[in-house]
C-alpha cells in the first residue's frame, strides 16, 4: 500500500513502542501457505495460483459491495477492475510476504491488499471524469450553512467559530484539503490522485488541520468533546 | 431538523476523532490483526490502540475495514 506517511500520531507515545506486534508462531494454514510461496518449482507455482484465486474472490467481493453505488459501470467493466485488482495485490503480497508476521491469519492478511486494490480502484473509476472541487468557493456549502431557526445557541456559536477557525487558522493547503475531504466528500484516494501526493500524507494534513481547528475551538472555550 | 443532523455530521467530519489516532499506513498494517480480533470477540481497541478513531475519522479505511470485516466473517461461517 502507497500510503506515504505513516501514522499521523503514535499512539500512547510515552511507551515509545511501535504499534507493529512482534512476530507470532504461524497457525498451520499460514505455515503452509508461506512455506509454499517461498518454495521452488511446481509447488510455489500451484501456491501462486491458488492465492491468484484467492485475491480476485476479494476483489470480486469488494466490487459486488459497491456495484449498488456504480450503476453506470457495465459488469464487464467491474469484471476488468476486480481481475486488476487481484494482479495487483498478487504483487504486493509476494513482494511483501517477508512482512507477514503472523498477527493474522494468512489469508485475512492476504485478503487486505485486493480489497484495498479494488477499493481504490472503483473509488477513482466513479469520480472519473468529474471535477474535484477545489477552489475556494466550493467552502461557501458550508461556510453559508445556518444552523435553523430552532437551532441551540451553542451549535450556532460552535459552527461560526469553525468557519473562523478555517479561514484564519489553517493554511491555504489544509483548508484545500480539509473542505474537499471533509465538506466536500471527495475520496481520498481520488484527491490524492489529483494532487500527485498519497492517502497517508493527506490525511496527514487533515490530521494537523483538525488539531488545530480543535485547539482553537478549545482555546476560546469551546466544547469539541462530544461525539458527533 | 435534518439540516440541523447534515451539519452536525459535516461538523464531525470537520473535527475529525478526538482520541489519538493511527495514520492511514499503520491502520493498513494492523487492519487484519484488528478484525481478526473483533471477530472472536477480544478487545481490540485495546490491543490495537488508535485504529478505532483512525476509522472514525477516514472513511477510505473504514469502508476496507467493514470489506475485511464481512469478507472473513462470511469466510468462517461457511
Amino acid at each position: 500500500m502507497s500510503t506515504g506517511a505513516a501514522s499521523v500520531r503514535v499512539v500512547e507515545p510515552a511507551s515509545a513502542v511501535s504499534p507493529i506486534p512482534p512476530p507470532a508462531p504461524l497457525d498451520p494454514d499460514s505455515r503452509e501457505w508461506v512455506a509454499a510461496l517461498r518454495g521452488e518449482g511446481s509447488k510455489r507455482d500451484e501456491a501462486i495460483a491458488r492465492l491468484h484465486a484467492l485475491l480476485l474472490r476479494a476483489s470480486r467481493f469488494e466490487v459486488a459491495r459497491r456495484r449498488p453505488t456504480l450503476p453506470h459501470l457495465r459488469g464487464g467493466d467491474l469484471d476488468d477492475i476486480a481481475a486488476q485488482a487481484a494482479g495487483d495485490a498478487l504483487v504486493s503480497v509476494l513482494r511483501r510476504l517477508d512482512d507477514f508476521r503472523g498477527a493474522s491469519r494468512f489469508t485475512t492478511w492476504a485478503y487486505k491488499f485486493a480489497l484495498y486494490e479494488a477499493a481504490v480502484k472503483l473509488r477513482k473509476r466513479a469520480w472519473q471524469g468529474r471535477e474535484v472541487p477545489l477552489e475556494p468557493e466550493s467552502w461557501s456549502v458550508f461556510s453559508s450553512a445556518s444552523a435553523g431557526p430552532e437551532a441551540e445557541a451553542e451549535r450556532s456559536e460552535l459552527l461560526a467559530a469553525l468557519r473562523s477557525a478555517i479561514d484564519e487558522t489553517l493554511t491555504p493547503h489544509q483548508r484545500r484539503v480539509l473542505v474537499a475531504l471533509a465538506v466536500n466528500g471527495v475520496p481520498i484516494d481520488v484527491l490524492a490522485e489529483r494532487l500527485g501526493t498519497s492517502r497517508g500524507a493527506l490525511y496527514k494534513t487533515l490530521h494537523d488541520a483538525r488539531r488545530k481547528l480543535r485547539d482553537e475551538l478549545s482555546r476560546q472555550g469551546l466544547d469539541v468533546t462530544e461525539e458527533r | 431538523m435534518s439540516d440541523n443532523h447534515d451539519l452536525d455530521r459535516t461538523i464531525g467530519r470537520v473535527l475529525g476523532p478526538a482520541e489519538e489516532e493511527l495514520g492511514c499506513e499503520a491502520c493498513f498494517e494492523l487492519l487484519d490483526r484488528y478484525v481478526e480480533l473483533e471477530l472472536v470477540g477480544e478487545d481490540a481497541d485495546a490491543a490495537v490502540p488508535g485504529l478505532r478513531a483512525h476509522l472514525e475519522g477516514c472513511p477510505a479505511c473504514r469502508e476496507e475495514h467493514d470489506s475485511l470485516y464481512a469478507l472473513v466473517r462470511g469466510d468462517r461461517a461457511r
